[in-house]
């Protein structure tokens, strides 16, 4: 207090100068999150319209309507677009975590030759866009195995590593010390034990990270599931069914509003159950270094 | 004997590294290697997926580059998306993560806030933004109405469907956020010091302390953009689809990139010419051009020391 009292001008005006900007930034921060935000409101608030009130410019609803809600899960289609959507998204992030992490492992602390070439062509199959191989993929799924109309040709690739996956874990593996993995072989452990009892349990953030993002990745895919499932609606999933239901309501905006927020709602919900794995796996994606 | 143990060792490790790579080396053999080769094998064949694949030279590839209406109008848009779309999105990354860096009250918020939208569904998150900006109907006409700005067609003017997209990409900012955020903790405090007791201004520290030591960072931002724009599917699409009011189902068929071509992308193409034209052919024409740019842009990132981080060690 009595500091600021004796205070000279000069640090006076730096204070002041350091409020001011600490009310810009704050006032800022305000007007950019309200640009994150309000479309997530609006779709909201539109989603618990009347019918009549969607076509209309009000932004608020006069009339909360929760039924719209009911009215999306009594579409027909509805409750299995989600369960294929949980199928493919769970048993694809099982099946992709437990097929990239030995390869992840022999890249991050194997040494042998080719394994440059090998880490470049996984980032190479990591960069490479699904299109491009897709009409060889379809006619091996479609025509020699017949599984079209079904979502196994997503899921079984996810059984033999995933390059993002594998590039992401691989990345994470080379932030553990070399010294843990000699001390687990002067103990006698075989590669296979250390990499179960040594380095997964330190490995967990980075498998959480894997799993997230890969979760999300199923549950986000449309091109997938519209090359190979668009002609069984029993095969649908949730992104893919969404468009659909917009297309059979196509003046309801507030029900496909609601459906909307049923497709947004769990990827945020699970994000803030595990915002911290999630965020650190977007800055290991790569920019280290 | 001492060198029969050593080659016993060395086909161990031999094997062993085999193993553990063995998921990935099936999966590279069967769904990278084999779909490429066979991509190109198509290119040159005329298949319509009834009758038998039959040779047809360079036809395909002729086809696609001087009779197909759309092959053009989609790489000028790729362009435009690459020249307006990620460059915007680098510099309102950039700010974004320099805004998160600044804020000291409630910074765990705004950061949960901003990264949220990068989160959504992109199905999800195109029909909101074909909802906001719909002509007549969304609040961000009733928005500009209310201020006195004549609201654009959006999503139904050729003109304004990018700039739409655009909007819809700064929204989902978080990524770049995130990683700009880290890089800009990262640089040395030491540095800033120095330059305020030189007197720098604000905007002089940003550019001679800041940018130089981000600059890898921003690199890796457009160059991820770049590939990203290639890839781009899923929004354009659904935006022209929803915009356009083409009911999916059996019969419809959506000619891709309404209004006026001027969503289209090349991945959409491969599917136009696939699986709506049955020209497979043709379609694996642009996706081995889809291919070739796509490597050209993640070459340049992994031959930038220090991008990717290859280094073993």
């Amino acid at each position: 207090m009595k500091l600021r009292e004796t205070a000279s001008p000069a640090a006076r005006t730096a204070r002041r100068r350091a409020l001011l900007e600490w009310i810009a930034v704050h006032s800022l921060g305000v007007a950019a999150a309200v640009f994150f935000t309000l479309p997530f409101v609006f779709v909201f608030l539109t989603s618990l319209m009347s019918d009549s009130q969607a076509l209309s410019r009000d932004l608020i609803p006069h009339t909360w309507e929760w039924g719209n809600y009911r009215k999306v899960f009594d579409t027909p289609g509805f409750l299995t677009w989600w369960k294929n959507t949980l199928i493919y998204a769970g048993l694809g992030t099982v099946l992709t975590v437990v097929s990239s992490i030995p390869v992840a492992y022999a890249l991050a602390k194997f040494r042998f030759r080719g394994r440059n070439l090998s880490l470049m062509l996984v980032i190479s199959m990591m960069m490479l866009p699904p299109q491009v191989i897709i009409i060889p993929m379809y006619l091996f799924w479609a025509k020699q195995l017949d599984l079209s109309g079904t979502l196994w040709p997503l899921i079984i690739p996810m059984a033999f590593g995933d390059a993002f996956s594998i590039f992401l874990l691989r990345q994470f593996l080379m932030t553990i010390p070399n010294e843990y993995l000699d001390a687990a072989k002067v103990d006698g452990c075989g590669d296979l034990r250390t990499l179960l009892k040594v380095v997964l349990p330190m490995a967990r953030p980075g498998i959480a990270a894997v799993a997230l993002f890969q979760f999300f990745y199923a549950w986000n895919d449309y091109f997938g599931p519209q090359i190979y499932a668009s002609e069984n609606p029993a095969a649908w999933t949730l992104s893919y069914g969404l468009e659909s239901f917009k297309g059979a309501h196509h003046t309801d905006w507030n029900l496909t509003m609601a459906a909307t927020v049923l497709v947004m709602a769990p990827v945020i919900l699970v994000f803030f159950f595990a915002q911290k794995a999630f965020v650190e796996g977007v800055t290991l994606t790569g920019v280290k270094g | 004997m001492s060198t029969l143990t050593l080659a016993s060792k060395r086909r161990r490790a031999a094997l062993r590294t085999a193993a553990f790579m063995s998921p990935w080396l099936i999966g590279f053999a069967i769904f990278f290697a084999y779909p490429l080769i066979s991509t190109v094998y198509f290119s040159f064949m005329h298949y319509d997926g009834f009758r038998p694949p039959a040779w047809s030279g360079t036809r395909n590839w002729a086809y696609v580059f001087r009779n197909y209406p759309l092959f053009w109008p989609a790489l000028r848009n790729t362009l435009w998306l690459v020249v307006v779309a990620v460059s915007l999105r680098v510099v309102f990354g950039l700010g974004v993560g320099l805004l998160i860096t600044k804020i000291k009250a409630g910074t765990g918020v705004f950061r949960t806030l901003f990264y949220l939208p990068y989160l959504a569904p992109p199905v999800a998150a195109t029909m909101a933004f074909a909802f906001l900006l719909n002509p007549g109907t969304g609040p961000v006409d009733s928005i500009l109405d209310g201020i006195g700005i004549p609201a654009p067609g959006w999503f139904n003017d050729p003109d304004w469907s990018k700039p739409g997209l655009t909007l819809l990409a700064l929204w989902g900012v978080g990524d770049l956020m995130v990683i700009f955020m880290a890089a800009l903790l990262d640089v040395p405090r030491e540095q800033y010091e120095a330059a305020e007791l030189d007197g720098a201004s604000a905007w002089q520290r940003f550019r001679y302390v800041t940018l130089p030591n981000i600059s890898p960072i921003v690199m890796f931002a457009v160059v991820t953009g770049v590939i990203q724009t290639m890839q781009y599917y899923t929004q354009p699409l659904i935006a022209g689809k929803v915009a356009s009011g083409v009911i999916q189902g059996a019969g419809t068929q959506f000619e891709p990139g309404y209004p006026d071509k001027s969503t289209l992308t090349l991945p959409q193409l491969v599917y136009n010419l696939g699986f709506q034209r049955f020209d497979y052919g043709s379609a694996c024409v642009v996706a081995l051009v889809l291919f070739a740019l796509s490597m050209v842009f993640t070459a340049f990132l992994m031959r930038r020391r220090g991008g990717l981080n290859l280094a073993g060690d």
